[in-house]
Formats: C-alpha cells, structure tokens, sequence
C-alpha cells in the first residue's frame, strides 16, 4: 500500500492536549485524594463536564451520584479495558505507560461513590500485559494499605467477546457467565457485579477523573465546546497521512481534522469505529466532532477514495455478524439479514431498491436490539449505504 | 449425572482449581487456566469442572462456547490470529493470511497435522494503527510483511 506522500506535522495553533500521557506523582495525587469529601469530589467531576469516554458518553459526575445514593453494603468499581471497538488501541497504551492513573482514577471513584472493591476488566487480547499489571496492581494495593485506604484492585481478564465491552455484558462476564446484556433498567449503578452498586467506567474516562482532581474542574470545563467538555484520545488509522495515538480538545470540525490526518484524499471518516457514524467528504465542513455532532469513542478510520465503500460495509456487517451474542432476535437475525442484503444486491440477485427494505432493518434494529451493539448496527449502517448509495448498487 | 464427589483426573483441571479455587465466579479464569495448560477443553475436563463447581455441565459448555479463547474439541499448541478488520485489510492482511496459509499449508480456521499451529482470523486486535497484527498465543506482532509473519512463526515449529 502507498503511504501518503506529505505526513504533516501538527500545527502549534491546533488544539493538542497532555493531560492523558502526562507524568503525575501516584503517592502525592493520592494523599489529596484521602483529604478529599466524597461531596467535593462528585461536585468536581460532575462541574467539569465529563462524560463517559468509552463511545457512549454518559455524564460520569451523574453516574456517581446513582451509585452513592443506591443501597448497598457492598459496591464495585470496574474498569473497563475490553477495548474491543475495530479502531481503537487508546486503552491499551494508558494501561501501558500510565497505569498508575487508571488505579488514581478508580481509588477516586471508590472514594465518590463508598466501594472498597475495585475491578480492571481487561480484554482477553491484551493478556500479554496481565503479567506487569498485576505488578503494578500489587504496589498500588500497598500503597493503599500503607494509607489505611480500605480499598484494593484485581484483574480480570476477558476470553475474546466484543460484546463483553457493553457494562451489563461485562459484568455477566466478570460473574462467570455467558456475556450477554441485561436489561436496563436497573442499571450497574445501582444493580451491577453480584447484584450491588457498580460503576463501571472507561480507562480513559478514570484517567480524566484523576487529572480532573490533580488540576481542577475548571481547567478541563474550559477545554473543548459548550456540549463537549475537555479532550479526548484519538485513534487514527487506515489512509492517514499521520496514524496513531493524538490527544485533541473536543469540538474539532471533520474538515480540519481530515485537513491534519487525512493522506489528501479523504472521501469519508468512521467516526467511532464499526459502530459509529461514517461522514462524507460532502458533510466534513458541517460536522463536528463531539456530543453536538458525532462523538467517537476514539476510533477515527480514514478511508481515501480508491476504497470501496461496500467492501468498508460488508467488513462491519461481517464483524457484528460474528460478534452478536446472539440472544435477542432482531440482533441475531437482523446483521445477517443486512450482510446477505448487500451482497444480493451488489451481486444484482436482487433490485437496488432492496437497500432501502435493508435501511428499514437496521432501524427496526436500533429501537429493538436489546444491547448497544445491536442498536449500533445502524450507524454505520445508514451512513454508508445513505452517502454512497451508488458504490452499492450493481451496474 | 455428575458425580461431585468423582476425583478430578484432568491434572490441567487440577491445577486450574487449585489455583483460582470453585466459586461459581471463578469459572471464567478456571477454563482460561485449563486452556492455558491443556491447550482446548474436552469433555472430561468441562464436566470435572462442573463436578468441582457443582453446576451442570451443560452450563460450563455454555459459558465456554461463548468465548473466541476457550476452544472445545481440538486447538494445535500454538495459536495464530491475525485482525481482519478494516484498518488491517487496507494495509494489507489478505497477503499475510495467505502466506501464512501457503506456509503451514492449511485453511484459517484449521489446524495442522501436527497439532503444532491452529490459525484463525479474529476481530480487531487494537494495533490498527500497526497493521496488519497478528497474534501467536498471548504475543501481539505489528507492521507484518508476509516475510515477517512466516519467519516468526517459524520460531514456534
């Protein structure tokens, strides 16, 4: 494959953050957090605006609250590391190079919310990191008794299920079942891991609760738009001119996003991988990218225009296909409904008016589905066969 | 029936228990334990597992049939995945999968004679940015050429 002939580098002006990747001393961080009210903190994080990072974007200051004021003698803090979204790696390289954030982050969250169990939930795929984790966790489980925090931290490692990242599914899992979405409601805040209050948040999400404490509330609100508070990793891969990990202030247009990262070619970008939102060259000025317009989970892919839409397409399908747990019908039925659909129709064995029955499907699926990847499925669904309707069809 | 008080005869099953215990919570990492050890599940092993956690063994197939990592039936020693999503096909990991499937001279998704390799394809493996990825057992290799996929494989045979 071409690389792009003009990587560019990123311009002084341009929005680049350090607050995920930044050094921050574990002990000193902690001892403030020992002298923080369980108030003070919720009022700090529920002040910077935060919201969830891990694609879905729920307030993380209002999950807390669910989770403090619910009825439990016991209550749960996992960590979220099934990064399992195509496109995305932002997590592992956290875990990686900062660990000691996502254990800040979590011993903040137990103080918030009154747990004294915390989990790290890390995809099977990553296990190769199980062995220096479980290290680190050890040190910081000490540093913890060593402050008489009545906290402590276990791993526990996933077997290889994308949708063991959706927290109900994660929290089967952790439970020692099939991984397979609960109903909600109730949700994790107040019915979660064995039945008691559970926060369940994103790596990268603790992380920002961690620096919001270390630098204030207000430093982070001041970052990004009115609706979309601070930064936020993004992953970029597939025909960029500059691939890999950048941590951007929210907001961003896609056009001066494409303008920096693209290979000069850009024709679309899936915004928030498989199970996000494809933009069109056509909608790059007007689309920006935060909870006003399209939020990412992280996963930017660039696609220039010698690919095949269809081909980006029948991968998602092929890929939720796979990974649909398979227990609610218009998930398990519906992607491989969608996937033969399109092949049928590119294949011209059936009329290019079929696309329009599939688009029916997918949004059938998005009020039926009984869990986020199902209802997600048409996202990109819709986006793609909308926008390049003609790459499609059969001629 | 399963008889609960039945001696485990599985040492990988033994091991697994000893290690993580028979709490009903713990058969996730009790059968990533065996796997780790006996390479797959057999039946023997899923239905010692229910004996030790007194729960049907119907239940254990459950939850292990679910998993990508928890094999049933046969898996080779060494486990080759290589990502096929999006961002690992466009840099090019139709070329690896064939490489590696003219070299062990079997399809994705089989295992050789041997019972030396089993390779498959998988869902994104998070080096998108690296592509194409693969994965040998636990071990993440990044930025393959076909050369360099078939020459670290070679290090397992």
């Amino acid at each position: 494959m071409a690389r792009s002939p003009f990587p560019k580098k990123i311009s002084d002006s341009h929005k680049r953050v350090d607050l995920i990747f930044s050094e921050l001393p574990t002990e000193k961080t902690l001892q403030k957090i020992i002298k923080m009210t369980p108030d003070r903190i919720i009022r700090d994080i529920t002040d910077s605006g935060l919201r969830g990072r891990g694609g879905a974007g729920f307030p993380t200051g209002r999950k807390w609250t669910y989770a403090r004021e619910a009825e439990g003698d016991e209550k749960y803090i996992i960590c979220n590391a099934d990064e399992g979204e195509p496109g995305t790696f932002k997590d592992r390289e956290i875990l990686d190079r900062r660990s000691g954030k996502v254990f800040l982050g979590m011993a903040i969250a137990a103080k918030a919310v009154g747990a004294n169990r915390g989990f790290i939930y890390l995809r099977g795929e990553y296990s190769y990191m199980a062995k220096d984790l479980l290290g680190e966790i050890d040190e910081f489980n000490k540093l913890l008794t060593s402050k008489s925090v009545d906290f402590k931290i276990e791993l526990r490692l996933g077997a290889g299920a994308y949708v063991c990242g959706e927290e109900t599914a994660l929290i089967e899992s952790m439970e020692g079942h099939r991984g397979e979405a609960r109903n909600k409601p109730p949700f994790p805040a107040t019915v979660g891991f064995r039945g008691k209050p559970t926060v369940v948040n994103n790596v990268e999400t603790l992380v920002y609760a961690t620096m919001i404490i270390s630098i204030g509330p207000k430093k982070f609100e001041e970052l990004g738009t009115k609706y979309s508070h601070g930064a936020k990793v993004f992953c970029i891969s597939g025909d960029a001119g500059l691939k890999g990990m950048f941590e951007l202030e929210l907001g961003m247009k896609t056009d001066e996003f494409v303008n920096i990262f693209g290979d000069g070619a850009t024709k679309a970008v899936q915004v928030g991988g498989a199970s996000g939102q494809c933009v069109p060259r056509k909608k790059f000025k007007d689309t920006i990218l935060g909870f006003e317009g399209v939020p990412t989970g992280g996963s930017m892919m660039l696609f220039n225009s010698s690919r095949s839409m269809y081909n980006v397409l029948k991968n998602y399908l092929e890929f939720f296909t796979e990974e649909s747990c398979g227990q609610c019908t218009p998930c398990r039925v519906g992607c491989q409904q969608l996937l033969r659909g399109i092949e049928a129709v590119k294949t011209g064995r059936l009329p290019n008016t079929y696309l329009d029955d599939l688009i029916r499907v997918a949004k059938t699926m998005r009020i039926t589905a009984k869990c986020g990847l199902g209802q997600s499925v048409a996202n990109p669904f819709i986006s793609i066969v909308d926008n390049f309707r003609e790459e499609m069809m059969h001629f | 029936m399963i008889d609960i008080n039945a001696p485990v005869t599985d040492p990988g099953v033994k091991n697994a228990l000893d290690k993580r215990g028979n709490a009903r919570e713990s058969l996730l990492p009790i059968l990533l334990e065996v796997v780790k050890e006996n390479s797959f599940l057999t039946d023997t092993a899923m239905k010692e597992i229910a004996g030790a956690l007194d729960i049907s063994s119907a239940e254990v197939f459950g939850v292990a049939s679910f998993y990508e990592f928890l094999p049933i039936g046969y898996n080779g020693k060494n486990t080759i995945r290589v990502c096929k999503n999006i961002s690992c096909y466009i840099e090019g990991k139709d070329e690896i999968i064939k490489a590696i499937e003219d070299f062990l001279k079997i399809k994705a998704g089989e295992t050789t004679r041997d019972g030396k390799f089993t390779f498959k394809t998988a869902n994104c493996l998070g080096w998108c940015h690296k592509g194409p990825a693969m994965l040998i057992n636990d071990t993440p290799h990044t930025d393959l050429t076909p050369e360099k996929a078939i020459a670290l494989i070679s290090e397992y045979t």
